[in-house]
């Protein structure tokens, strides 16, 4: 532990260099990446180009041993136990959840009990949109969402304005890839009652301005929901300053494990909610006939949650916050920049999104013509580089693009500019098979 | 991890060449086959004889990536001058071959080209690729 504490404050350092330092040192932290070591996935397969971190990161060290220790030192049923262990188990999670309260730049003492544990994303905005949506939702109103919604911030719309006798109104992005002030205000009206929007698109990279959105919506007494699957792990993110009523990530987009999220409310909404599922530890009582229950969050949390994915979520934040944003979005800037100048030389690729590198956030989606997406990843594959390819969980964005798939690459700080020679190399390599 | 080479020269060759991909005008059958997460969509006509026991002449159009494209090619090669009993047997055969079924070596002979496919058996995410015109073909007769 102390080990990995120490090489964490090395980086530190070392990532200060990268953005404060020489042209030379920067270039060099680029070509290898320093943090590549602790990723052990990485770390031991040098010969991977990882390049869908969008889809799901790979885990530090870190967080891998803080999973297996929560099941070695403290495991027992969070809550429940009156015995010591469980005791801890309970602390472990209170501490995780201050932990992330503090990560969305909310007060940890006011605010730690609107935080509330689910799978992922998805899972967090379904609770919104079963619990929440049909208090707010009637025959005739609204609910507004971008055109570039994943189908997690979707489906539970067009599910919620079936049920409700709503529409499902979209907002569409300009050439830039850009949700203009003039588009939201055409959009969201007095019949609007809730404004979905992803922070940050898993297709386009581009972060859509959900401040702004949240004022307008607000002007309506409309709900701000942000779905920030990608944005939590690429720059810093403070609910209190977006003004939103909700937002939404998952662990495993942040260097954390697979299967835990975080569902962040306005503690009057959630108060006012009725529970999303039922059962274990979200109960005040029970009779034959009725039940009451628990306050937020445990009303939301029900059955034997993830603590151990809970203990190592908390890992990861700690390890983000060992890198530091500042580190994480420089390298990644860099890395996006270099990769969309190289994708630029190559005449027979196509880029998807935004000219300007600076707008994608991780990002960077693209076609090489005339060969599928599915062929350029399966060959690229071949050569070690891993990429993602198809309508990343986001049809109707692709149908407004007027394209059936695309090849994504998506970075992450761990990244360097070898990943970016691998898959340029790769890349020519897939045009040499169909036109060599 | 050793990572296996699907696309072989034959299946290139088909995927740039394809023989059997036009507009079949004079068709006694036809089925659109389309894998909605890929965007491939693809239309197989074919011409069953005056007794509608032989398949005269079959053909595709479409789009999608090399592995279906080629598959495509494959299979109306395969099936042209066939029964439509033997076509059913073979279309049979193949997505069993490509779900990871083991087939004997006859039925692997059977196959012919069509067997040259069965490495994207181990690539799950390919599968629903290689089967569409044979899941289609499966559609019509």
């Amino acid at each position: 532990m102390a080990n990995r504490t120490l090489q964490g404050e090395h980086m530190l350092t070392e990532a200060g260099r990268v953005e404060w330092g020489s042209r030379n040192a920067r270039a060099s932290a680029l070509a290898h990446s320093p943090y590549k070591r602790d990723f052990p996935l990485l770390a031991t397969r040098p010969d991977l180009a990882f390049l869908d971190s969008a889809a799901t990161a790979q885990r530090p060290a870190v967080v891998l041993e803080a999973q297996k220790r929560f099941y070695e030192t403290m495991n027992a049923n969070a809550l429940r136990g009156l015995y010591q262990l469980s005791v801890e188990a309970t602390e472990a999670i209170n501490a995780a959840r201050a932990h992330v309260a503090r990560f969305l730049g909310l007060d940890e003492r006011k605010d730690v009990r609107d935080i509330v544990f689910c799978r992922n994303t998805s899972e967090a905005l379904n609770l919104v949109a079963y619990s929440f949506a049909p208090t707010v939702l009637g025959p005739g109103d609204e609910v507004c969402i971008t055109v570039m919604e994943h189908h997690s911030n979707l489906i539970p719309w067009q599910q919620a304005c079936r049920a409700a006798g709503a529409k499902l109104v979209y907002m569409y992005p300009n050439e830039q890839g850009i949700i203009d002030e003039e588009e939201m205000r055409a959009k969201i009206g007095p019949r609007t009652k809730i404004v979905s929007c992803v922070h940050v698109s898993n297709v386009l990279g581009v972060a859509n301005d959900v401040k702004l959105m949240g004022a307008i919506a607000h002007e309506f007494d409309a709900a701000m929901i942000v779905d920030g699957a990608q944005s939590a792990p690429h720059f810093p993110v403070d609910v209190t300053d977006l003004d939103c009523d909700f937002f939404a990530f998952s662990g495993h987009k942040a260097f954390g494990p697979m299967g835990i999220g975080v569902l962040w409310g306005r503690h009057e909404l959630l108060d006012a909610m009725p529970p999303f599922l039922t059962g274990g530890e979200m109960i005040d009582s029970v009779t034959e006939q009725t039940a009451t229950w628990a306050p937020v969050p445990e009303k939301f949390e029900a059955g034997t949650q993830d603590a151990a994915g809970i203990y190592a979520l908390d890992a990861a934040l700690t390890y983000i916050e060992s890198v530091g944003f500042e580190a994480i979005q420089a390298r990644e800037r860099a890395l996006v920049n270099q990769c969309m100048r190289r994708l630029g030389e190559l005449d027979f690729i196509r880029l998807i999104g935004p000219d300007d590198p600076e707008a994608h956030h991780g990002v960077v989606s693209f076609n090489v013509c005339t060969v599928h997406p599915h062929d350029v990843a399966s060959i690229l594959d071949m050569d070690g580089v891993a990429i993602r390819a198809g309508h990343h969980c986001a049809q109707p964005l692709l149908d407004f693009l007027g394209i059936d798939s695309c090849c994504r690459v998506s970075f992450a700080f761990y990244n360097d500019s070898s990943d970016i020679d691998r898959l340029i190399d790769g890349l020519n390599h897939v045009w040499s098979m169909f036109h060599g | 991890m050793a990572r296996e080479n699907i696309y072989t020269a034959a299946l290139m060759e088909h995927n740039a060449h394809p023989d059997y991909k036009y507009e079949l005008d004079e068709f006694t059958h036809e089925h659109e086959g389309i894998n909605p997460s890929c965007g491939d969509e693809m239309v197989l006509r074919l011409r069953l004889s005056d007794d509608g026991q032989t398949i005269e002449e079959a053909a595709f159009t479409g789009s999608g990536c090399a592995v279906s494209q080629a598959s495509a090619d494959i299979m109306a090669e395969l099936i042209t001058g066939e029964t439509v009993e033997e076509a059913k047997r073979l279309s049979d055969l193949f997505i069993r071959m490509i779900q990871g079924e083991e087939l004997s070596e006859e039925d692997q002979e059977d196959l012919d080209e069509a067997y040259e496919l069965e490495s994207i058996s181990r690539m799950p995410a390919r599968v629903k690729c290689a089967e569409l015109a044979w899941r289609t073909l499966d559609g019509m007769i």
